[in-house]
């Protein structure tokens, strides 16, 4: 379960505030989706819950399964269990695709005291992976995310969620830039990794994707807050009606 | 303070020490070479292409000691199926080197060759042409070369050549001159691997014919103290391709110059080096390309991987010379600065005077990619591992210009390897 808590961040350089209080519990097995209006601090809520550099907590708690992950390095997040889809899948020129997932999935076993997966094992789960989501194996040799359209970076993001079965996955947008068969493929890879034992985070602008990867509870983000909670049909009223009357009830 | 002026007695010093060889057919070339040594004055911190790196440790009288590093991996390019020449601290190991015979070339040692030699044509001939600029440290090898390898390259050789330098002694002080004659359509790779000594003066002459393909690949062996300053001259005729490519990890000093004069159209000439320096660690690549025909390529690409201190150095020049139309010539160095002691020091260099050319040089010096590190790190990479990954795939580009793709692997391996451990 990820729980948060009043979290407050604020940009490492400018001191600017950004999040200004945020209260989120996911429970196992549930999906939970936020929407919210451009800048109103999705993205770094799904960066500063994986731990990236550049944001300073100045306020509240997050932990996954009990365990305070705010602490924890970017890897030892990875290897409790917290993935995050990024919104701009970032390109790796000279590091191999295949490298980059087998290195991951070896390094989160291994922190974990598992026992890593050999060549043969790893190849033949990448390859049915893969095929699942439309990915070839010409993809898989190239390096990470170069020469990919938008499309096949947000598949590729799936494709390592897929190959590092994390608890808890953070979707920052990954259904925006693509076309509607594009965006099945991604939420057949989803509701595929759905189970008792794992919880979804999707930050999406749009209700279409939720159409597919249904929500049990949706929250709206402005300025900041998640300033109102609801169930799947608060996905349908900002589809019909925007933010303004949410935000106008609220304010 | 005042820097230290190279004088004659410098010069003279370090000739002192020396022993001409005399005698044989190299005598003329040996007794020019000595007079340009002479003229020139060996490097000192004044001498325009010595601003970086401080020459006094090559020049000085004695080889300063080196520790011999103790190698517990096998050896590179071992099971291979190549003709192995070996030289321990610069002596010829004829035990440990293979028969030197094979179809496709004649191979001669330098210290042995009879007095009427194909060489003798050669030896210190492009060396003595490619004083574009001073090159003393070559002059003084053709000079005093105590050894080396003549190879006639008659057709497609039937496998590489493989050259082994063996740093057994902690003041070693070797000398060797290589001479590579390449006759039109011929084909020769050549391997050269480990230290060479505590200090290590290497010259290699290069003529490569109409149509021939001349590959070579190198890795200048751990040792952490050795020093080295080689050279590399190489001629080019009509659609002849030469390609070098240099691995350095560790090293107190080392200075390679690659010389290139594309002198027959549609030639094509590819120089690179990727080097891993940490702490104390001053490597300085020097490279000269000069188009004088229609229609050649060239490429630098030079990968430099900085730490703790390490310094890198790259002086790169293209020459385009009158008349030397359609010249496609790139240059690229770059470094990747993994903290804040260590520092790259470029001097890219354009210098064209036909007018239609496409030239372009690029020169960048950085720390390693934020966005990408997280990236790896945010899917359990951790830190350390996740810098190995980012410094390999900066390194690359370079690798990638080996022509081999076997050798390109094997190299790369090797590296991954290297920082594995050196993270522990
Ligand atoms: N690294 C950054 N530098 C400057 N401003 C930032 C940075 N990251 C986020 N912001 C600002 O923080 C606010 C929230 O951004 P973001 O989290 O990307 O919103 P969302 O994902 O909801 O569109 C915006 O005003 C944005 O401009
Ligand atoms: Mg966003």
């Amino acid at each position: 379960m990820l729980e948060i808590k009043d979290l407050k961040v604020e940009l490492e350089e400018e001191g600017k505030a950004i999040l200004k209080g945020v209260n989120l519990s996911v429970e196992d097995g549930k999906v939970h989706a936020i929407m919210g209006p451009n800048g109103s601090g999705k993205s770094t809520l799904s960066y500063v819950l994986s731990g990236k550099d550049g944001y300073e907590v100045t306020g509240g708690s997050a932990s996954l399964d009990g365990e305070d992950i705010l602490e924890m390095e970017p890897e030892e997040r990875a290897a409790a269990g917290l993935f995050l889809a990024f919104q701009y899948p970032v390109e790796i020129p000279g590091v191999g695709n295949m490298t980059f997932l087998r290195t991951a999935v070896n390094a989160q076993r291994k922190a974990r005291g598992e026992e890593e997966l050999s060549a043969a094992d790893f190849l033949k789960e990448v390859r049915a992976k893969a095929k699942d989501l439309k990915i070839d194996a010409e993809m898989l040799k190239r390096p990470v995310n170069v020469g990919f359209s938008g499309g096949e970076k947000k598949r590729n993001e799936i494709l390592q969620m897929a190959m590092l079965e994390p608890k808890m996955c953070i979707l920052d947008e990954t259904d925006s830039g693509l076309d509607v068969d594009a965006m099945k493929l991604v939420a057949e890879g989803v509701n595929a990794l759905r189970s008792e034992g794992r919880s979804f985070l999707v930050i999406t602008h749009y209700q279409r994707l939720l159409d597919h990867i249904k929500p049990d509870v949706v929250h709206i983000m402005a300025d900041g807050r998640i300033v109102k909670t609801g169930g799947p049909e608060l996905a349908l009223e900002v589809e019909n009606n925007g933010y303004a009357d949410i935000l106008a009830e609220v304010a | 303070m005042a820097e230290p002026a190279t004088t004659s007695n410098t010069t003279e010093d370090r000739l002192a020490a020396m022993t001409l060889p005399t005698g044989g057919w190299s005598d003329p070339a040996r007794k020019a070479a000595l007079t340009r040594v002479r003229d020139m004055g060996l490097p000192g911190r004044r001498d325009e292409y010595w601003k970086y790196t401080r020459p006094e440790t090559l020049v000085q009288p004695d080889a300063p000691r080196a520790a011999v590093f103790a190698n517990d991996e096998e050896r590179l390019f071992a099971n291979r199926d190549v003709l192995e020449i070996v030289f321990v601290d610069g002596v010829f190991d004829a035990a440990a080197s293979g028969d030197l015979q094979m179809s496709g070339l004649q191979i001669d040692r330098l210290a042995n060759a009879q007095d009427i030699h194909w060489a003798s044509d050669l030896y210190g001939k492009l060396e003595g042409e490619g004083h574009y600029v001073p090159r003393p440290l070559a002059a003084l090898n053709t000079a005093y070369a105590t050894d080396g390898v003549l190879i006639h390259v008659t057709g497609k050789a039937e496998k590489p050549i493989s050259i082994i330098y063996r740093h057994t002694k902690e003041d070693s002080d070797a000398v060797l001159h290589h001479v590579i004659k390449l006759d039109a359509g011929a084909e020769l790779t050549l391997l050269e691997n480990g230290p060479g000594a505590a200090r290590f003066n290497q010259c290699m002459e290069v003529d490569v014919a109409d149509t021939a393909r001349f590959n070579h690949v190198r890795a200048q062996g751990r040792d952490h103290e050795r020093r080295d300053a080689t050279h590399i001259f190489a001629r080019l005729g009509t659609q002849s391709a030469f390609k070098s490519f240099t691995l350095t990890v560790n090293g107190r000093l080392t200075r390679n110059e690659c010389v290139i004069d594309l002198t027959g159209d549609d030639a094509i000439a590819h120089v690179a080096g990727a080097c891993v320096g940490d702490g104390d660690f001053h490597h300085d690549d020097t490279v000269f390309v000069t188009h004088d025909a229609l229609n050649c390529e060239s490429r630098q690409v030079f990968k430099k991987v900085l730490r703790n201190g390490a310094v890198g150095v790259f002086q790169g020049k293209i020459l385009v010379k009158e008349g030397a139309q359609k010249t496609d010539g790139y240059q690229i160095s770059q470094s990747l600065l993994l903290d804040e002691d260590s520092q790259f020091l470029a001097k890219p260099e354009l210098e064209i005077y036909a007018d239609d050319v496409a030239c372009s040089h690029g020169s960048t010096s950085g720390a390693i990619d934020e966005t990408g590190l997280f990236y790896l790190r945010s899917r359990g990479v951790p830190m350390a591992e996740a810098t190995d990954l980012m410094t390999l795939a900066f390194l690359a580009e370079a690798l990638e210009e080996i022509e081999d793709a076997d050798i390109a692997e094997e190299l790369t391996e090797r590296l991954s390897g290297w920082l594995r451990r050196r993270r522990g």
